[in-house]
């Protein structure tokens, strides 16, 4: 085990059925970077977000978070885990009774002994952080548009401060401004406070812009992995089908030309 | 254990020069309580300096968004104190972190605390009352949708009848066979002791046959459906308003009121009376069962009583009361699932509230019908 990487997965095989979703998976994501899982849909990248979440069992392998196994792992076992991370779903997966605000204060009652007025400042802090509007926070999920529901949705994830964050499609079925907002917010939050992030997504200009390291999954294996410039250069059909489609190759030109991705 | 080792690292003590503060350790959220606390003990006994405050930050470890709410709150604090507070030494990614917190917390915090007592009871009154609008408002518009399409019968939409038919009428045959069974067996057995007191022992199918044809079986085949299906109704349709499927039936030009309530409210109409008859039947045969075991009435005796005791129009009025039952069970259930506004709690609030008005409502009419049959002396 690397210290350095904060997850760790080695020999990840995933069944649904007869459906082999993983065959041999080996990833890892290092400390402070911002990683990004790729692939095309139904290829199992949520699924193994799940399954690093302990949402859902692999059949065989090993997943490790911090260090620590995770399959298997008791729920008391797991909850210092928990408390370190934070993930934002792609719906959002707000709770529908709660406002913006009560969403965030949740998770900081639950697992911290903050009085009220701290909480209500870092629940501010928060929303402000992830862009939204001051009165955003006084909003029920269902008021929000789905922008800004993503935004909300970090924003909890965001609540404890946790060292990693996973993302599940941050910017699908946005429109392109606040998915460069979004953008932006990851590569801001990676700096500021050294955040770990893994994040699967579909958007290539986000892969550009943001990702230091990407992993193509495909076939039921990672097909390739490395920065973006590296994965550019491979010659596995799926990988170029992928890439060099006409929406890859302008999200490419971009990149490329403006120079912004951070070849790790 | 961390979090003893993180606060005791955490340290705030004054410099050497008044007005000096010295920050250091970790600053984050797990060691916020305890550094909050610090702060709190030193603002107590701080002495202001004659020039602007100077707080030492040089040795802060680790800061993190709660650990910077706080640094940035101790300023606010000693600025509050006369002068203006600085902060030097922090490192430079924490005193990027430490800006932006700064400039989000310019704005005024918006509380968390829920609206007051007299607030909550106007809000209260007010839903109240739209409520009854409300459902006033729907049932004139099913009207108005049944209207326009008994007009144009070929609308009808008969594939959604039919499989109401099934869910709510054929389905709940069991349930409702043997609550009536059972309901049937404990009046007689009521019965039985203070009839065979006086003799009176053949008198048992007028009270079985009566009580359950006219009041009985109606009253309790609709509230069974009221939990049973009424719900489902709720439930079906305020799901489907979560999930903007309504709103995409409107966008494909179909009436979510042909489609979703139309078909409800047909087929309870149907199957309701039809369910009344079984529950009669099933009723009157536990009372049968009592009477020959308690009573040594045998069935033929009971069944030729029953003829003379339960008139054509008792027997009618109960059945009569039914399609009422099904319009009020079944615009209930689809009126509040449309009240769902959008969160999965509220999906289950509207779907208490449609079972607890349906029994409400049902109840009532049937005082109603009583008091309006007392009167033309059926």
């Amino acid at each position: 085990m690397n210290p350095t990487h904060t997850i760790e997965v080695r020999a990840l095989n995933t069944c649904f059925g007869t459906t082999v979703v993983h065959r041999d998976v080996n990833l890892s994501v290092r400390q402070g970077e911002i990683f990004a899982l790729v692939g095309g849909s139904g290829c199992g990248k949520s699924t193994l977000l799940r399954e690093i979440l302990m949402l859902e069992r692999p059949l065989s392998g090993s997943i490790k978070v911090f260090g620590h196994e995770v399959i298997g792992l008791s729920d008391a076992a797991a909850l210092p885990l928990r408390r370190r991370w934070g993930m934002a779903f792609e719906r959002g997966a707000l709770f529908s009774a709660l406002t913006v605000a009560e969403n965030v204060a949740m998770v900081l009652k639950e697992h911290t002994h903050l009085r009220p007025r701290l909480i209500a400042e870092v629940v501010a802090l928060k929303i402000a952080l992830v862009g939204l509007p001051a009165d955003a926070g006084a909003k029920y999920p269902n008021a929000l548009s789905g922008g800004m529901r993503k935004r909300a949705a970090l924003a909890r994830a965001l609540a404890l401060d946790p060292e990693l964050v996973l993302l599940d499609e941050p910017t699908a079925g946005l429109d392109p401004l606040s998915a460069t907002g979004i953008d932006a917010l990851i590569r801001q939050l990676s700096d500021t406070l050294g955040i770990t992030i893994m994040m699967v997504t579909h958007d290539l200009d986000l892969l550009w812009h943001s990702a230091d390291r990407v992993a193509v999954l495909g076939d039921a294996h990672i097909l390739g992995i490395g920065t973006m410039t590296e994965l550019a250069d491979l010659t596995h059909p799926i990988i170029r089908d992928y890439f060099y489609g006409p929406r890859g190759r302008g999200a490419m030109a971009q990149g490329t030309q403006e120079g912004t991705w951070n070849p790790g | 254990m961390s979090t003893r080792l993180d606060a005791l690292a955490t340290e705030i003590r004054p410099g050497t020069a008044p007005g000096d503060l010295y920050c250091a350790g970790i600053w984050r959220l797990h060691a916020a309580t305890q550094i909050e606390a610090q702060i709190n003990a030193h603002l107590k006994n701080l002495v202001a300096p004659t020039g602007a405050w100077q707080i030492d930050a040089s040795a802060i470890s680790a800061l993190d968004t709660t650990g910077a709410c706080l640094l940035q709150g101790l300023r606010r604090a000693l600025s509050r104190k006369g002068h203006e507070a600085r902060i030097i030494g922090l490192q430079a990614p924490f005193a990027i972190l430490l800006d932006q917190v700064a400039a989000h917390l310019a704005h005024p915090i918006p509380s968390l605390r829920a609206p007051g007592l007299l607030a909550r009871l106007g809000q209260r009154t007010w839903t109240s009352g739209q409520g009854v609008l409300g459902l006033l408002a729907f049932v004139g518009e099913s009207a108005a949708a049944l209207l326009r399409t008994l007009r144009q019968p070929h609308r009808l939409r008969w594939r959604p009848i039919l499989y109401n038919l099934q869910t709510a009428g054929v389905a709940a045959l069991p349930i409702t066979g043997l609550l009536a069974f059972l309901l049937g067996i404990v009046i007689a057995y009521q019965g039985a002791e203070q009839l065979s007191r006086v003799g009176a022992n053949i008198y048992i199918a007028d009270l079985i046959g009566l009580s359950m044809v006219r009041e009985l079986a109606p009253m309790i085949t609709a509230i069974i459906i009221a939990g049973r299906s009424g719900s489902a109704y709720a439930a079906q349709i305020g799901t489907m308003k979560v999930t903007e499927e309504i709103d995409a039936l409107r966008t494909i030009g179909i009436d979510p009121f042909e489609l979703l309530v139309l078909p409800k409210l047909i087929a309870l109409m149907i199957a309701l009376p039809l369910l009344t008859v079984y529950t009669d039947i099933m009723g009157i045969f536990g009372g049968m069962v009592m009477a020959s075991s308690q009573l040594d009435v045998s069935f033929s005796t009971f069944i030729e009583r029953l003829d003379h005791a339960v008139s054509l129009t008792s027997f009618l009025i109960g059945i009569g009361k039914a399609p009422v039952f099904a319009a009020i069970i079944a615009l209930v259930g689809c009126y509040q699932g449309f009240q769902v506004n959008g969160s999965a709690e509220s999906v289950g609030r509207q779907t208490t509230a449609s079972v607890v008005q349906a029994i409400f409502l049902v109840i009532v009419t049937d005082a109603m019908f009583s008091v309006a049959f007392s009167w033309l002396k059926l």
